[in-house]
């Protein structure tokens, strides 16, 4: 029994240094923001400062990559979202012979290294006349994001009652109606989730958009050629700004899904009790 | 497919969800891929050239890799280091996926699981720069050392593939740890119990029941694991020099500094044959199939 306890507690030790290992860094790197050195790093420390955040602000560039890297979010999302809807439906709803082939190929871009999609987009719209920019790094992202949105959305279609959709027909809905009133509002949540997914991973992308951004700047384009030549703890102030509304979203996220299954939990014991004063 | 989709939600929307789909899978997905294979095919031409005698099918790129030495011996080395670095990950996750879904809490695994969430929705970039100055010459981990008497001088080691590695396995570790997390947490307790009730140590229990049990999630791991860190660009470029370059850093340059598109195609098609390699052998090995992967 002892060996057994010492094993649990070298478990728990271990987690311990993991997510020392996990967070340490980015505390590093934040903490290096407020350090007043030319260079970012912790040590040696010369004095506490704030003028980084100015520095940022100043930086017209920053503006700009963060303005296109918004503008490309959005745009991934009106395509990504509607595609990734789509083929979730298509999957629930068909059966055919060639439906694995279909399904390897609606994967193939999540395991797909970012560089390639990148390069292949590149490649395809030359023919086109069209170079990298704004345009191609949205089609280079939206290829794979499709694929998350579709993930998302089927985990919970798959778990739809279909008896509703019959239901609200033979009360007299139209297909559409059916559609719009029944399907929709039943997967809501899962498409709000892969937005919020979707955006994110649009925002934080690198591998692909590097190939397809030709001489626009996004932000984490910015990001890395700031790090290679002209680095200074603005950098790290850019950093942390980005971690702090990443961790206040991540949490606020988090808040709402435990409220909503704390309210589904509720309600379900609102019905349990309701049903057993009736039978009493 | 249309009359089973139509049936269900009628023309229009029927007609909107084929053309999404075939959209996306033929525009985005099939043809660009298609296209690159082509290229890497043919010779580096100028406009003026092309469908002139000389635009025919050819070897030629690939056989520019296979006599460049150099380029031969980074794309070994790629596959070489992001197979450690796969296996490098899946060692550290194990023991952490496994807690959180035997050991811990309800509470704790939330607890836990929201913080390994952040890092995981933070920028690669940021989280590899944190790295960089961590690992920098005068950085934070050389002083520590220094002070602790463990080293006399300070370490590049920003010079080696060693902080590519590092940095791999720390930008990565979260598709690992999910996969593993999911396909442990499937297993009933009872059969844990069972295992040990009838005799058997931890690492019989572990390697008898959990691992089988976990391959699923080990495979989807090392899959996406190893996929990352043979396609990074980010990592090697900022925690890398120019001694340690990367397979991808070579087709970066073959696109943008050597202007040579086909070449950097037919790169690039390799370092996609690799990943798809990668990816039959451990599903052969694990006997797992494309379904178990989604999930």
């Amino acid at each position: 029994m002892n060996s057994q306890r010492l094993l649990a507690f070298g478990l728990r030790f271990y987690i311990a240094v993991f997510f020392l290992y996990l967070f340490l860094p980015l505390l590093v790197m934040a903490a290096a923001t407020f350090n007043d050195s030319r260079f970012p790093t912790i040590t040696p420390w010369d004095g506490t400062t704030l003028r980084w955040f100015g520095e940022l602000a100043a930086d017209s560039g920053m503006w700009q990559a963060l303005s296109n890297s918004l503008l490309v979010a959005v745009g991934v999302l009106c395509l990504a979202v509607p595609i990734g809807i789509a083929t979730a439906l298509f999957l629930n709803t068909v059966s055919s012979r060639a439906k694995p082939f279909i399904y390897a190929l609606i994967l193939s871009p999540l395991l797909t290294p970012g560089v390639i999609i990148g390069i292949s987009t590149l490649i395809f719209w030359r023919q086109f006349g069209v170079s990298g920019g704004i345009f191609l790094t949205v089609l280079g992202q939206a290829t794979f994001i499709s694929a998350y949105v579709m993930l998302m959305v089927m985990a919970r279609l798959q778990r739809f009652d279909r008896t509703m959709e019959r239901a609200a027909l033979d009360l007299g809905a139209s297909q559409w109606q059916m559609f719009r009133r029944i399907l929709l509002p039943y997967l809501k949540p899962a498409i709000l989730s892969a937005a919020v997914i979707a955006f994110l991973q649009s925002f934080e992308n690198y591998n692909t958009t590097l190939f397809v951004v030709g001489y626009d700047t996004t932000l984490t384009v910015y990001i890395a050629s700031k790090v290679r030549t002209g680095l200074t703890p603005a950098v790290n102030a850019l950093g942390l700004i980005l971690i702090l509304v990443t961790v206040v979203l991540a949490i606020a996220y988090e808040v709402k899904r435990r409220r909503e299954q704390a309210a589904v939990a509720q309600s379900g014991q609102a019905m349990v009790l309701a049903e057993s004063q009736e039978k009493a | 497919m249309f009359r089973q989709l139509s049936e269900r939600f009628g023309r229009p929307v029927a007609m909107a969800i084929l053309t999404l789909l075939g959209m996306w899978l033929m525009v985005m997905v099939t043809l660009p891929q298609l296209q690159m294979i082509d290229y890497s095919f043919r010779p580096n031409l100028l406009p003026a050239q092309l469908g002139g005698p000389e635009d025919v099918w050819t070897l030629s790129n690939y056989v520019t890799l296979f006599n460049n030495e150099i380029h031969r011996a980074i794309f070994f080395k790629t596959l070489w280091s992001s197979v450690l670095v796969t296996l490098l990950t899946l060692v550290v996750s194990y023991p952490l996926a496994y807690y959180l879904a035997k050991v811990a809490t309800p509470r704790q695994a939330a607890l836990c699981i929201l913080l390994l969430i952040i890092p995981f929705w933070i920028n690669e970039i940021l989280r590899t720069y944190s790295w960089f100055i961590i690992l920098a010459f005068r950085g934070p981990l050389n002083e520590i050392l220094l002070a602790l008497g463990l080293i006399d001088r300070p370490i590049r080691f920003l010079s080696g593939d060693g902080g590519v590695m590092v940095g791999m396995v720390y930008a990565y570790i979260l598709f690992m740890v999910f996969p593993l997390y999911n396909a442990i947490e499937s297993l009933d307790d009872n059969q844990i119990r069972a295992a040990r009730d009838l005799g058997a140590g931890n690492v019989r229990t572990h390697w008898r029941i959990v691992i089988p049990h976990a391959k699923p999630g080990i495979a989807t791991g090392c899959i996406m694991t190893f996929m990352l860190a043979a396609g990074s660009y980010a990592v090697p470029a900022l925690l890398g020099s120019p001694g340690s370059r990367w397979f991808t850093q070579i087709i970066y340059n073959w696109f943008f500094e050597g202007g040579n598109w086909n070449q950097g195609a037919a790169y690039a098609f390799l370092l996609l044959v690799l990943c798809i390699g990668f990816m039959s052998l451990v599903m052969k090995f694990f006997k797992v199939g494309l379904g178990d992967i989604a999930k």
